[in-house]
């Protein structure tokens, strides 16, 4: 599968959505931790209902997600409050957001919002208490050095965490999220992969933005020519950006060949629909036998389309399954499937004979309760007719691997409204001039590199590493480049591959140990069994006595000259050689006490009194 | 100034931004930009491009189906209804019954109502006079036919008019007062359910003035607490109101609308007039004692007619204080001692701080909220001028503001 992406047309914007790693909330006063579920202290439930606009409307995307109304529950914790229970007016905006947001503005060229005004955005899939994502616009227009456009950064708060169906955990709820906007400036798949990895690089050149799976997401806006603009949400995983783009433009093409081919045969979709509850009675498929109602819908001119692959694991079947799944129906049956699923050749037969379906006819049914079933075949018929256009509008979830189901249509841009309950945020000059801007990662590995020598490599993996910080530290305290940065990714890896915690080594007692190693009075061998010690609690110069207490010089001459002693005779034949192995016995006895360059200078000093 | 919905221009960070004008705010002018968002810019930034367009009327008719009780709804200025104009951002307050009705699609299955916007205020600006008016009012329906009747109120001082409206009004049916705790522009407020479940009370067998609102934070039941013994606790909570002293008389299932009541609540007396009694003495006042108290803050109520104190534990204030109180009994105000603590009784025979109070004249106010005791001696100094009888009738419970025995488990 690859296109000729420019005679398409496409066109890729992203956006980018990265929790910042402030010490509070962007509304309230509690931390930005995630907690264990099990952990949660309170529940309760809530309805959302869209409220009607000005002009009588609800905001499309809403009326599709009140189709079914059912009450969103909610896990509370000792780290939530009032505010995250949409039981408190929200508390100003945080300073310390704002400033991170503004920084990251800054190191894109962009220039902020005067005055930050904060909107509600109106959500009512349940992921926010409220009913509304408070949002605010701070910086607009910025360019990366690829040339690329960013239009907008948004300063909003993240949405609680969906834990089950309907119930929702607060802990999420609330942490600031900086959500970046790019302009539709991308062409090929790979240029939405690079561009990208450059802003997530920026953003963590910031060090303050939180780490790990489900941190950052990007959204992805594709179009082709012929098509339409459709936004996928929530692809978590860089590596599968571009393959995400690869197959919406795949996607989009399968659907305008779909268009070509439903004009050409002069297709249609009947108006009414058959109740075929009868039919089944008898049937060996389980869900339809079980079923309280059966209807089917003909499609007229469709046999062969609604089963035909429009992406890897996903049919037009798949997509008006979607569509109706907003109803509350499992999925659907086509005949373009059938016969399959228990279900037989003479029911397919019956079937078509019902809804008086021709040869090129594909007849698409739902079973349920009736009332689902009837809003499952308008849906059904809803999106059979938007066939005929080619690609419809709509915001998208991505599915594992890279293809995407259907989540609602796009919303329109009317859902915003101001959030009276927080007072604008003045944005000075003097303020946003007096911005300190990061070193961006690539350019500090590129100083490591320059300053200290390090293996281009691993300055790279250094830059990237949490324990940055610790390796400047440790270098400014003269310890080797090269020794701090393998230390710091090799060896602490290793022992957490091990099984040693990590996490519980305080990093002043690995800057010493490093500073001790490089001045000689801890051997370099020392350095695992120590850093296992210290992660279980014991404290540095403890660790250090117990592991490799230190040896004189004088301890390890005697050493040496006994194990010398002890092989007089091969030391004599050997003269010199014999240093090699005679380094083995030492080492092995002294066990890291003692630095190997020591040994070695004292052994061949030993050996040549001897020979 | 331009008006609200101009379509204009914006140079700003190098582009030409469409947009609409908002408003100007601090020096600034906030435009909605396209994407829905709100910012504020230099005013010098705009052109003018279009200008506004007139807002088109609401299109949905609402059908009224008769054959259903026939309620009314009285608005004050609570915002249990409102629209959003996202053109423009303008959260607008409905209160004809027709807005009402389309925001609360519901209600239209539970009853046909009428509508009077009384006042479109915000609470803690009601006053004596308008609480006149809208008793008044609420007579009227009821002997209009109304088997119902809805206020809308904001919920600060939603439990004073509820308390002080069921002493001037002796009503046969339920007058249930409702408000809303969270915005009614968000998915997630509690004007729905209220306006619902309030509505289900008021059609219900429920026969004297109550509040009904959420009874916890979940969206599952409204409670119907008695007007004379609830109290907003909680600043912000949609469960803010609390029965104190006793148990709600009721409440209201969601989604269902099942309404229970309890057997202390009063019943609907079908066939029976209601009596409105509307004067009130406006020179009535309520101080909460304070360790350090300055007298003078008692003698600046010299020349009211009566003066409710929300003194500490049993009913007690300090001895300089009590010295102040019984100048104005001497010059003939009326003194009903309530306490801080909310719950429990006023005794003032335990200590001799209280014995003291008593001597200066100082009447015990049971277990009546500083609140209910306040309005209630507002209307009692309105029924007379007899120091005596007010003082009968602050002992006598009315509307079941206080009972003669404290609860179990209150």
């Amino acid at each position: 599968m690859d296109f000729d992406y420019a005679a398409l047309g496409l066109k890729a914007g992203i956006e980018i959505h990265q929790q910042l790693d402030t010490a509070e909330k962007l509304f309230c006063h509690c931390p930005t931790v995630l907690r264990d579920v099990e952990e949660h202290n309170g529940e309760f439930f809530r309805y959302l209902r869209a409220t009607v606009s000005e002009m009588g409307e609800i905001d499309r995307a809403a009326r599709e997600e009140m189709m079914v109304m059912r009450p969103f529950s909610y896990y509370a914790y000792d780290t939530t409050c009032l505010v995250e229970n949409d039981e408190e007016p929200p508390a100003p905006l945080n300073p310390e957001a704002l400033e991170l947001s503004l920084t990251i503005a800054k190191m894109m060229g962009m220039t902020p919002v005067e005055q930050v005004h904060v909107m509600r955005k109106l959500v009512i899939d349940g992921s926010n208490t409220s009913g509304f994502q408070r949002t605010g616009l701070v910086a607009l227009n910025g360019t990366l050095p690829t040339g690329e456009r960013i239009e907008s950064i948004c300063l909003e708060e993240e949405a609680a965490q969906r834990i089950k169906d309907q119930l929702f955990s607060l802990d999420r709820l609330g942490i600031p999220l900086a959500e970046i906007t790019t302009a539709p400036d991308m062409h090929t798949p790979e240029a939405v992969k690079s561009v990208a990895a450059y802003i997530g690089m920026l953003l963590r050149s910031t060090m303050q933005v939180k780490r790990g799976i489900g941190t950052i997401r990007q959204d992805v806006n594709v179009s082709i020519a012929e098509g339409a603009r459709v936004e996928i949400k929530g692809v978590q995983e860089l590596r599968l950006i571009d393959e995400v783009v690869r197959r919406e433009v795949q996607r989009q093409v399968n659907l305008v060949a779909i268009k070509d081919k439903l004009l050409a045969r002069n297709a249609s979709v009947d108006e009414g629909s058959h109740d075929v509850t009868a039919l089944f009675k008898e049937t060996g498929s389980s869900i339809l036998k079980r079923a309280k109602a059966i209807h089917a819908v003909c499609l007229r001119g469709f046999d062969g389309l609604v089963g035909c692959e429009i992406q890897p694991g996903r049919r037009l079947g798949s997509e008006m399954s979607d569509y109706a799944r907003k109803c509350g129906v499992g999925g659907l049956f086509h005949t373009d499937e059938l016969p399959a699923y228990g279900v037989t050749e003479d029911e397919v037969a019956a079937l078509r004979e019902a809804v008086g379906a021709g040869p090129n006819d594909c007849v698409v049914l739902v079973a349920d309760t009736k009332k689902k079933v009837i809003c499952a075949i308008g849906q059904i018929r809803r999106r059979a007719e938007m066939a005929f256009l080619g690609v419809p509008e709509e915001t998208r979830k991505m599915l594992e691997e890279g293809s995407s189901a259907y989540m609602r249509p796009l919303p329109g841009a009317a859902r915003m409204y101001p959030e009276t309950d927080v007072l604008p945020v003045t944005v000075t000059n003097a303020y946003y001039d007096a911005l300190v801007l990061p070193e961006l990662l690539t350019d500090k590995a590129g100083r490591y590199v320059q300053e200290t020598g390090l293996d281009a490599s691993l300055a790279r993996q250094m830059v990237y590493s949490r324990r940055c910080g610790l390796f400047e530290e440790a270098v400014g305290r003269g310890v080797k480049s090269a020794l701090a940065a393998h230390t710091l990714l090799g060896t602490l890896k290793e022992l957490s591959r091990d099984g040693a915690d990590i996490a519980a080594v305080p990093g002043e007692a690995l800057i010493d140990l490093l500073v001790r190693v490089e001045t000689g009075t801890v051997a370099k061998e020392a350095i695992p069994p120590v850093i296992r010690a210290l992660s279980k609690g014991v404290d540095l110069g403890v660790a250090i006595s117990a592991v490799a207490p230190s040896v004189s010089r004088e301890e390890v001459r005697a050493i040496i000259c006994a194990a010398i002693a002890e092989r007089e005779e091969f030391v004599r034949e050997q003269g010199m050689r014999a240093v090699g192995p005679l380094m083995g016995v030492v080492m092995k006895e002294l066990r890291g006490r003692a630095d190997g360059k020591v040994i070695s200078e004292l052994l061949k000093e030993e050996v040549g009194k001897v020979v | 100034m331009m008006e609200s919905g101009t379509q204009v221009t914006c140079r700003y960070a190098g582009t030409d931004f469409d947009a609409t004008y908002i408003t100007d705010r601090d020096g600034m002018a906030v435009i909605k930009l396209n994407n829905g968002y709100n910012i504020g810019v230099d005013p010098a930034c705009l052109t003018v491009v279009a200008p506004a367009e007139a807002v088109k009327g609401v299109g949905m008719v609402v059908k009224q189906d008769t054959s259903l009780p026939q309620l009314s709804i009285i608005s004050t200025g609570g915002t249990i209804a409102s629209r959003v104009d996202y053109r423009t951002g303008a959260v607008t307050s409905q209160f004809t019954a027709d807005d009402i009705m389309r925001a609360i699609p519901g209600l239209a299955d539970i009853a046909q109502f009428r509508s009077d916007v009384l006042a479109t205020i915000l609470s803690e600006n009601m006053t004596p006079a308008i609480w006149q008016t809208l008793a008044t009012s609420i007579c009227d329906e009821i002997k209009n036919g109304a088997e119902g009747v809805m206020v809308t109120h904001g919920t600060d001082t939603l439990a004073y008019s509820a308390a002080v409206i069921s002493f001037m009004l002796d009503t046969p049916v339920p007058v249930v007062f409702v408000g809303s705790q969270r915005s009614a522009d968000r998915p997630s407020s509690d004007n729905v359910m209220n306006g619902l479940a309030s509505a289900a009370a008021a059609t219900s067998d429920l026969g004297e003035v109550a509040v009904v609102m959420h009874s916890s934070t979940n969206d599952d039941t409204c409670a119907i607490h008695r007007a004379t013994r609830v109290r907003k606790m909680h600043t912000s909570r949609r469960d803010a109101f609390r029965s104190i002293g006793m148990a709600p008389v009721g409440s209201v299932a969601y989604p269902s609308l099942d309404v229970t009541l309890s057997k202390d609540a009063v019943r609907r007396r079908p066939d029976t007039e209601p009596v409105l009694s509307a004067r009130l003495e406006e020179k009535v006042g309520l101080v909460t004692f304070y360790p350090g108290m300055n007298p003078d803050v008692i003698h600046a109520f010299e020349g009211y007619r009566g003066l409710v104190v929300s003194g500490t534990g049993l009913g007690h204030t300090s001895a300089l204080v009590i010295e102040a109180l019984r100048s104005l009994t001497d010059a003939g105000t009326v003194v009903v001692m309530t306490s801080q603590c909310l719950n429990g009784r006023v005794c003032d025979r335990v200590y001799d701080t209280g014995r003291d109070l008593l001597a200066a004249g100082v009447l015990e106010g049971e277990n009546m909220l500083p609140e209910v005791a306040y309005v209630k001696l507002m209307w009692v100094l309105g029924q007379t001028n007899d120091t005596e009888e007010a003082a009968r009738l602050m002992a006598t419970p009315l509307r079941g503001e206080f009972g003669r025995c404290s609860d179990n488990g209150f």
